[in-house]
């Protein structure tokens, strides 16, 4: 591991991020890919979280789906736990309250396949402080 | 053909995410998507550009005030450490967050843990110590790992260590656990438990920042307080103060709870009203219920009413609504809640967590709870909520910490704001909301009774009377108030009151 | 001095920085009350937790009151004492204070010379709101041969940690449990008997309320009295004399030593004889050990172990076998004089009085309750009978003057019976720090150069600082000489001799502030460091009066040792007057 020792040596790992989750995913691209968080704070977890992260890798992989899935912190919902952040390639975000696995696959169904809108997804409600 | 994953009310946007800017965005465990978001930056700017003094007048300048509860001036705080010099000194950062119901720490250290990193080794330089410590209820359990695997990697990356960004500046981070005493989140307390004596506060002066761990100068500051740190740094003092209300700058986050529809955690600008967050942000009342009170600041807050709605959220606006800010909890109440008995449930909690050193707080607490106990069994009286009054202003006045001097908050609010029902209990045994279940009776509605008996047959200590198709009645004596007549009558003829 | 000026109920001073509130108000004669709050002026031992918050005082500019004791004063500060505000605050913090506690008076130890119960007359407490339904905290009482712990009466002024935790580094007590259940106790809730407690009674010494007494003997001494069967012999200890008056009312530093023997010969007792005596005893014996070890260490002899510590306190004997085992072969061997007076009373006395020893009963008066554990020690019992049968505290002695209807003041100086009441004033100033190495050099002195000396006061063995050094030449042979009082103090210098680096011949250790006149048995100092020091001078005073001022001139000394003992370290006097100390450091492992 290089130690970081100046400002452009974290602007070059900022663009190595990049690269690395291309090759992580075995993608080509990784820009292809959906792009699933989910919400794991401990709030999360004790919702059932950990449950749907393992059935939508697990899913996603045997339905031939390209997808990145990974773990994030607390995305402020508690009334909705579990929550899940879908990003289709060039698409929004949109941020699903409530999943529990049954819910999961609908979202992958409808939603990540058929790209069906769905009602009842958590609107964002804040804004961001990028740019 | 749309289906339906179940209704999420449409909010608008009235949070501003500074605090929470990461969290739920990036993989806590991956310092590179922390570095993505720019991560770093901020330390690496401090280091390689300013100088110490010119980090303390830009936090200066940012308007920053400590989220932990106090509202201190956080540049100011850390001028004062760096102008205490002694050969080693410390950098702490509060993560005991001990308000029932909050967790707003929690979540910011388990969403984004390299933000709080990142802000306590720039306090370090800006102040001169080398060492951090992060003081962390045990209970926590993601949090720590989370924070385990961040400092791993900030070392691994040389962003925690020795001579960072190529400079003479080290700083490393230590985690220290609490066992979770309430009392340990205030600072002195906390500096006490982490060095291994009993967690219990002393009087300051000296203040940490004079004499703090091991004696020397320390600078206490609440995790979100260093969440903010970073940010700040990056996008200018200018930018920051921009936000919020003239005394209070920035946001603040709120762990949303009680009777509202969509609990949990916002951030939104300081100047935000109340009735922006229950309402617009919340979704409004449970069950579309009528609003009675909210309580800010945790337990030792106040209990506001309809009438505080349209007041902005800032430090010095709760305060005299007598309330306060605390550390972020905000629980909403509905018509359903006795405020003598919302009261009390804060009194229990102060009376667990009060360490028991001074006398007003250990013993005063414990005889406001019995009152306040007394008085929702139909045993208070009327000169009770003088002597109520005066128990909690003497409280405040003469207790030696935060705690004692704060506890009596929910009862002196509740008397402003709701002397009626206090009234209600007293003088006419009467509990409006129907929640103190001492003062309730149940009722035989004559007009609707058929006399078909279900109800004596239920009732399990024999407390109903009555001929087969006749009005029943019952002995108010023998009643122990179960609730299993009414739920049996199919007549609707009983009822509590 | 950086000063500050400032106003306290419209007058004005000008102080020091860094001074309290309370001090500033007290050198302007306003009298601002304090509960927790204990400063013994001069010994560097201060109690200021600011927990009570009784001394609250409204400072202008301040949100809320502020505790006096604590709180320094800053320049332009304006302070008002005693306000309404301030007046209702204390009083009702009072009545918190006082619905959480045992309204026992009738029959608490404590009662009169109570801290709270002076509080509550002076706050004119009538009634305590609520006291109906209030909850108190309850504790279990623990007894212990010395000392009872009964925590219902507990008020949480940790003047009983800060003496056990700073002042003595025993740490046998901190506070346990939090909120409403807080109280100050060993740790794990041990009983005290199984803490690494001393028994030195400081705690008891400082505790304002009946939290914290001595085990009780007079009940036991009065059926002793009372019993026909029974010859009961008296001793009483130096410290005692320079301390019992103040229980009658009068001036601290007044010697009562003849009101005291005519006082104990109306109660009853048949023999009234003095610790002094026993004290000159110990000099003869140590004196010798002292010698002994010395010339053989200044032959060259390796195997010889220097410095000599003391060993006529019985906490400090505790304090060693408890936190230093390894170094317990190099305090003295020679037994405290409470202990070589009873062993000498129930061998050599009872035989001059054709008496059994089953039928003597050995009472002593003592300024001390490590005595009374001490008098229980299996070392010092003869099948299973006691050399001491009851050691009861100066405290306890007054109670029972008072309660029969004796009035000190009244009464005619008596003497001592003899033989065992004959005493040297070196035994007597073994009742303050200092003294017990003072009675030991005019000995030795002697003994080693054959040169009588011609001054007997050694003014750089005496005082109050908490560790003194002094050399004193023996005749071309200079030899060191350390004190301390205080097991904190002791401590620091045992670390020294652990680490090889004393340069010290001979060390004195006494465990209580002052020494013995500071002891937890006596009447209570209420913090006032000026009683200590005016018992002292007493002390002195009685030496210097004394016709015989040397053990080793004592003639009843030298008749013992005649008609009995032989020679100081003979084989009998080991045997009767000597010990060995144990290993007590496992006994703080609990299961
Ligand atoms: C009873 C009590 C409990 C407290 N608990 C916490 C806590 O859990 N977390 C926290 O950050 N500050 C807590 N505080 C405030 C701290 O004493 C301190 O003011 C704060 O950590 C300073 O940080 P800030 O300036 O960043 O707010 C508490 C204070 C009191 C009196
Ligand atoms: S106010 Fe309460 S928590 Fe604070 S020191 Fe006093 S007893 Fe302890
Ligand atoms: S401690 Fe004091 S107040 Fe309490 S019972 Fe004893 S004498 Fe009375
Ligand atoms: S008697 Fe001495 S050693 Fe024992 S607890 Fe009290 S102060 Fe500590
Ligand atoms: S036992 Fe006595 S001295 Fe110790 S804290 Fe309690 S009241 Fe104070
Ligand atoms: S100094 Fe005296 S009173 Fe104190 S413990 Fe030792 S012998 Fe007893
Ligand atoms: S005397 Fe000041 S707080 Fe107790």
């Amino acid at each position: 591991m290089t130690k970081i020792k100046t400002l452009a040596d974290l602007e070059r790992i900022k663009n190595e991020l990049r690269s690395e989750l291309d090759l992580e995913s075995g993608l080509l691209n990784s820009e292809n890919a959906v792009k699933i968080k989910v919400g794991m704070g401990t709030s999360g977890i004790a919702s059932g979280a950990k449950d749907v992260m393992d059935f939508l890798i697990e899913a996603l992989e045997k339905r031939n789906i390209e997808a990145i899935v990974s773990q994030t912190g607390d995305m402020g919902y508690s009334y909705a736990e579990p929550t899940i952040e879908v990003q289709k390639p060039g698409k929004d975000p949109v941020v699903f309250g409530d999943v529990d696995i049954k819910k999961a696959d609908l979202i992958i169904e409808k939603y990540i396949k058929l790209g069906e809108e769905l009602q009842g997804v958590i609107p964002v409600n804040y804004q961001t402080i990028d740019n | 053909m749309i289906t339906n994953l179940g209704g999420f009310k449409m909010s608008q946007h009235k949070q501003i995410r500074i605090a929470l800017n990461n969290c739920g965005v990036i993989d806590p465990e991956n310092i590179k998507e922390y570095i993505a978001r720019d991560g770093y930056v901020a330390l690496g700017k401090c280091l390689t550009e300013m100088k110490p003094q010119d980090v303390i007048n830009e936090i200066k300048e940012s308007g920053l005030r400590g989220r932990g509860g106090g509202g201190f001036p956080t540049g100011l705080k850390w001028e004062i450490a760096s102008k205490n010099h002694a050969d080693q000194k410390y950098v702490v950062c509060n993560a005991d967050e001990g308000d029932p119901g909050a967790f707003m720490d929690r979540s910011i250290l388990e969403g984004d843990p390299h933000a709080v990193l990142e802000a306590m080794a720039i306090c370090g330089y800006s102040m001169g110590a080398t060492k951090g410590l992060v003081y962390i209820r045990a209970e926590y359990p993601l949090a720590i790992k989370r924070l385990k695997v961040a400092i791993e990697q900030a070392r691994e990356y040389g962003l925690l260590g020795k001579k960072l960004f190529e400079t003479d500046f080290d700083f490393d981070i230590e985690l220290r656990y609490g066992a979770g005493a309430f009392v340990c989140g205030e600072e002195t307390s906390l500096i006490h438990s982490m060095e291994g004596l009993r967690g219990e506060p002393t009087i300051k002066p000296p203040y940490p920042a004079e004499k703090g761990y091991l004696g020397k100068p320390t600078n206490v500051n609440n995790v979100e307080t260093y969440a903010n740190i970073p940010i700040i740094l990056r996008k200018g003092a200018s930018w920051f103060n921009k936000i919020g209300t003239e005394k209070s700058k920035g946001t603040k986050v709120f762990a949303l709870a009680g009777k509202v529809k969509n609990v949990g955690l916002v951030e939104v600008p300081m100047g935000t009203t109340l009735r922006e967050v229950i309402y617009e942000i919340g979704g409004g009342i449970e069950n579309d219920k009528k609003f009675k009170a909210v309580q800010t600041g945790g337990p030792s807050g106040g209990c506001l009413t309809e009438k505080h709605l349209d007041t902005p959220i800032d430090f010095d606006n709760l305060l005299a609504a007598g309330s306060m800010m605390g550390s972020g909890g905000m629980i909403v109440m509905d018509e359903d809640n006795c405020m003598v008995s919302v009261a009390k449930f804060y009194l229990d909690f102060t009376v667990e967590e009060s360490c028991g050193k001074c006398s007003p707080c250990r013993i005063g607490n414990k005889r406001l709870y019995e009152l306040l106990d007394r008085i929702t069994q139909g045993k208070g009286e009327l000169s009770d909520l003088q002597r109520l009054r005066n128990m909690s202003l003497v409280i405040k006045d003469t207790s030696l910490c935060g705690l004692g001097q704060t506890s009596p908050n929910p009862v002196l609010s509740t008397l402003d704001n709701f002397y009626d029902e206090y009234l209600a209990h007293v003088t006419d045994k009467k509990c409006p909301s129907g929640e103190c279940k001492d003062l309730m009776t149940y009722f035989v509605i004559e007009e609707n009774c058929v006399g078909c008996t279900a109800c004596a047959r239920v009732c399990p200590v024999g407390a109903i009377t009555g001929e087969k198709k006749e009005v029943h009645y019952i002995n108010p004596e023998i009643c122990i108030k179960c609730g299993a007549c009414e739920e049996r009558c199919k007549f609707d003829a009983i009822i509590v009151k | 001095m950086n000063k500050v000026k400032l106003t306290i109920d419209d007058k004005q001073i000008e102080v020091e920085k860094g001074t309290t509130i309370y001090k500033a108000a007290k050198q302007l004669e306003i009298e601002i009350p304090v509960l927790c709050y204990m400063n013994l002026e001069g010994l560097n031992i201060e109690n200021k937790p600011g927990g009570c918050r009784i001394c609250v005082v409204e400072v202008e500019g301040r949100n809320n009151l502020a505790p006096s004791c604590s709180t320094e004063v800053w320049d332009g500060m304006v302070v008002h004492t005693h306000t309404m505000r301030v007046i209702n605050a204390r009083r009702t913090v009072m009545e918190f204070i006082l619905s959480d506690h045992p309204k026992d008076c009738l029959t608490c130890a404590k009662s009169g010379n109570c801290d709270l119960q002076n509080m509550a007359v002076k706050l004119g407490i009538r009634e305590i709101p609520g006291q109906e339904y209030a909850e108190m905290s309850k504790y279990k009482t623990d007894f212990s041969p010395s000392i009872i712990r009964e925590l219902d009466k507990c008020i949480m002024c940790r003047r009983c940690e800060m003496m056990c935790n700073d002042f003595q580094t025993v740490g046998a007590l901190s506070a346990f449990h939090r909120g409403f259940q807080a109280a100050v106790g060993p740790a794990f809730e041990m009983d005290i008997e199984d803490s690494p407690c001393t028994y030195c009674g400081q705690c008891v010494a400082v505790c304002p309320t009946g939290a914290l007494t001595e085990k009780d003997h007079t009940r036991d001494v009065i059926n002793a009295l009372s019993d026909p069967t029974k010859k009961v012999i008296v001793q009483t200890a130096p410290a005692v004399r320079a301390a019992l008056g103040e229980e009658f009312g009068m001036e601290p530093g007044t010697l009562v030593t003849g009101k005291m023997v005519s006082a104990l010969r109306r109660l009853g007792f048949d023999y009234v004889f003095d610790t002094d005596f026993a004290a000159d005893l110990t000099i003869m014996e140590e004196g010798t050990e002292l010698l002994d070890r010395l010339t053989k260490f200044l032959a060259g002899d390796k195997k010889v172990k220097l410095p000599i510590l003391t060993s006529c306190c019985p906490a400090w004997v505790s304090f060693f076998e408890h936190n230093f085992p390894e170094m317990k072969d190099i305090p003295s061997t020679a037994r405290s004089p409470q202990q070589m007076f009873g062993a000498i009373a129930k061998t050599y006395f009872a035989d001059k009085i054709s008496t059994k020893r089953e039928d003597l009963v050995v009472v002593s008066i003592m300024p001390c309750l490590a005595k009374k554990y001490e008098a229980q020690r299996d070392e010092f019992k003869v099948n299973g009978n006691p050399d001491v049968d009851f050691s009861i505290s100066t405290r306890e002695l007054a109670h029972l003057i008072k309660e029969a209807n004796l009035d000190l003041n009244k009464l005619p100086d008596e003497d001592f019976d003899k033989p065992l009441g004959e005493s040297s004033g070196a035994a007597v100033i073994f009742g303050t720090t200092g003294g017990v190495i003072e009675a030991a050099v005019r000995t030795a002195y002697e003994l080693h150069t054959g040169i009588k000396l011609d001054k007997l006061d050694f003014e750089q063995l005496r005082g109050f600082e908490a560790i003194r050094k002094a050399t004193v030449d023996f005749d071309g042979t200079p030899i060191n000489i350390g004190i301390a009082h205080g097991l904190g103090n002791a401590r620091k210098l045992l670390e020294e001799i652990k680490a090889g680096k004393s340069e010290f011949h001979a060390i004195e250790i006494m465990s209580c502030p002052g020494g013995c006149i500071g002891g937890g048995g006596q009447p209570t100092h209420h913090g006032d460091s000026s009683i200590l020091k005016a018992r002292a001078k007493a002390i002195y005073a009685e030496d210097a009066g004394k016709p015989i001022r040397k053990s080793h001139e004592n003639p009843y000394i030298i008749k013992l040792y005649e008609e009995f003992l032989g020679k100081p370290m003979s084989e009998k006097a080991h045997h009767l007057l000597h010990t060995c100390y144990f290993d007590k450091s496992r006994k703080i492992e609990i299961d």
